[in-house]
């Protein structure tokens, strides 16, 4: 007897969509279809080409592959991501399965602080990983001092190292909370099973645990893949530096849109890259999530 | 069965070891907000000296720093409210009607919420703001938070909506009430927990956010703390540490005690398999 419009009318049901829809559509679909356009113009920020541009064509995509710049923060990139990857998962697993049978005051206190680390807001977080890291009054190396090792300049000698595990200590959350909520779905009475056998934890963890879990491991994968790659705070933390050897390629695209003469077509066609290399990623994962 | 007994000891005690090699790792790096705010004499080391609120008394005197907090609730506040409204006009009616393009709809808003991030739409966000004239006013900063956040809000709330029975309108609609007492008399109630869980998402995300404001805002007056916290420099270009740290904890106690909130009222979980 009543149909879908009963409730709302399709005439109101459009009104009520349309506020949400006018942003979406204007600032968020809108310039991701622009960024293809203005990447194919010379528009800069200042100088002869900021008020009237031209149209190049692909000249600002043959530009960026030619840039060694672009190949190197391609590649940074790469190293980001697949170092966060491995230590978020990673990390966040082993939490899951370690608090898994906790109760009590352990539990939300390490979990606890784990999430604080990833609420606080990034202008905070690199602040904090500036003081641990200094040279000469961070408290890693005045740890390390008492252990009777050398100080360290961390961001000259492993920078990338340095992005990776801040990332990885600001993300850890994400991961953990997944994997807990996941470890929650294991029937016990297979983990018992396995115990009444004698089955060490080891052959648990590969048997029964993982593949249970392996929808929510691909999904957590493929999240921190897009995510990670679309994270601007290591710019706050050493701003691409030293020597742009932590210039991921977020912050290289800042550079050449917005640094020195801003490059905005030159910016725009990176943009699309980037926009491209998402869209590969979240297909990927919406074929997973119809699967599911 | 006593070879067992020492076989769990033994696992137990790995356990912790590793359980606080991690903790260890995790709070460090934290140490160091909660010290040097305090410190009479604030560096980048982890020193305990006599407590002293110093730091907090300096920067009560700094007008930029009181009016970044400002900027950053106005900012925080209007994207929140906006977009808790019309996500949620726009989630009833995507949950209550069924129209032809529904389905595609929600595809799209999936997808390019998924594919646009700021990051990847640094630029043409930049040039439309510049275009549209609201470079370096509230506005800018605000519009496309808004745009960014409405579809994840939209996806959360509509879980909500999906789960109130549509029995419930269809017979108040029977005895008599029109459509739109439905929704606030019905469904508002019904949803609280998702209109709050939504707004606390988007204040939380928007109050750290750091790269649009950093990229659409031109005046030290109109910067969020987390831009402004990048002018706390001597003429010499070295950090003022005391105020520094002094408004890094400032800045992050709004989203801590949120959380707390959150935590005490709903459960930090997932929602959907999203933050919340």
């Amino acid at each position: 007897m009543f149909e879908g419009g009963i409730i709302l009318s399709k005439k109101r049901a459009f009104l009520f969509i349309l506020p949400a829809l006018a942003f979406v559509t204007v600032f968020l679909i809108f310039p991701a279809i622009w960024a293809i356009y203005i990447g194919l113009t010379n528009e800069s920020l200042t100088g002869i080409y900021g008020l009237n541009h031209q149209f190049v064509w692909f000249d600002n995509f043959i530009k960026a592959f030619k840039d060694p710049w672009f190949h190197s923060s391609l590649q940074i990139s790469f190293k980001f991501v697949f170092g966060s990857l491995v230590g978020q998962a990673g990390l966040g697993l082993l939490l899951a399965l370690l608090l898994n049978n906790k109760k009590g005051i352990l539990k939300e206190l390490v979990s606890n602080i784990v999430i604080i680390a990833w609420i606080v807001p990034g202008v905070v977080v690199a602040y904090l990983w500036v003081a641990f890291l200094d040279k000469d009054f961070g408290l890693l190396n005045s740890i390390l001092g008492i252990l009777g090792f050398a100080r360290v300049n961390w961001f000259h000698t492993l920078p990338v190292g340095v992005i990776i595990i801040f990332n990885t200590w600001r993300g850890t959350a994400f991961s953990m909370l997944l994997f807990m909520a996941a470890l929650q779905s294991i029937p016990p009475s297979y983990l018992e099973t396995a115990d009444v056998i004698g089955a060490s934890g080891w052959r648990k963890l590969r048997d029964i645990i993982i593949p249970l879990i392996k929808p929510q491991i691909l999904t957590d994968l493929i999240l921190l893949t897009l995510w990670t790659f679309n994270v601007f705070t290591p710019f706050i933390l050493t701003k691409g530096g030293p020597a742009h050897m932590t210039e991921i390629l977020p912050i290289y695209n800042y550079r050449v849109a917005f640094m020195g003469i801003g490059r905005i077509g030159q910016g725009a066609a990176i943009s699309t890259i980037i926009l491209l290399i998402n869209l590969t990623l979240a297909l990927i994962y919406l074929k997973m999530l119809k699967r599911k | 069965m006593m070879f067992k007994q020492r076989t769990n000891l033994w696992n137990n005690f790995w356990v912790y070891l590793i359980l606080f090699t991690l903790v260890l790792f995790f709070i460090l790096p934290m140490l160091w907000l909660v010290i040097a705010p305090f410190s009479s004499k604030a560096s980048l080391a982890v020193k305990i000296t006599l407590p002293s609120l110093n730091n907090f008394r300096e920067l009560f005197k700094n007008k930029i720093a009181i009016l970044a907090f400002k900027n950053s609730f106005i900012i925080s506040f209007s994207s929140t409210i906006i977009v808790t409204i019309t996500s949620m006009l726009a989630a009833y009616a995507l949950s209550r009607t069924n129209f032809k393009w529904r389905s595609t709809l929600l595809y799209a808003l999936l997808l390019f919420s998924t594919v646009v991030t700021g990051i990847a739409a640094m630029v043409p966000l930049f040039v439309l703001n510049l275009r549209l004239g609201l470079i370096d006013s509230y506005l800018s900063v605000i519009f496309v938070f808004i745009g960014g956040f409405l579809p994840v809000s939209i996806f959360i709330i509509k879980d909500f909506f999906d789960a109130i029975p549509k029995d419930y309108e269809e017979a108040a609609i029977v005895a008599g009430s029109t459509p739109s007492q439905g929704f606030f008399r019905i469904i508002l109630p019904l949803s609280q927990q998702g209109m709050v869980v939504i707004a606390l998402y988007i204040f939380m995300n928007t109050w750290g956010s750091f790269l649009m404001p950093f990229i659409l805002l031109r005046s030290v007056n109109k910067y969020p703390v987390s831009v402004a916290i990048y002018t706390f420099f001597t003429q010499e270009g070295l950090p003022l540490l005391g105020l520094l740290s002094a408004y890094s904890l400032l800045y992050s106690l709004p989203v801590i005690v949120l959380y707390i909130i959150i935590n005490r009222k709903f459960g930090f979980g997932f929602h959907g398999g999203l933050k919340g």
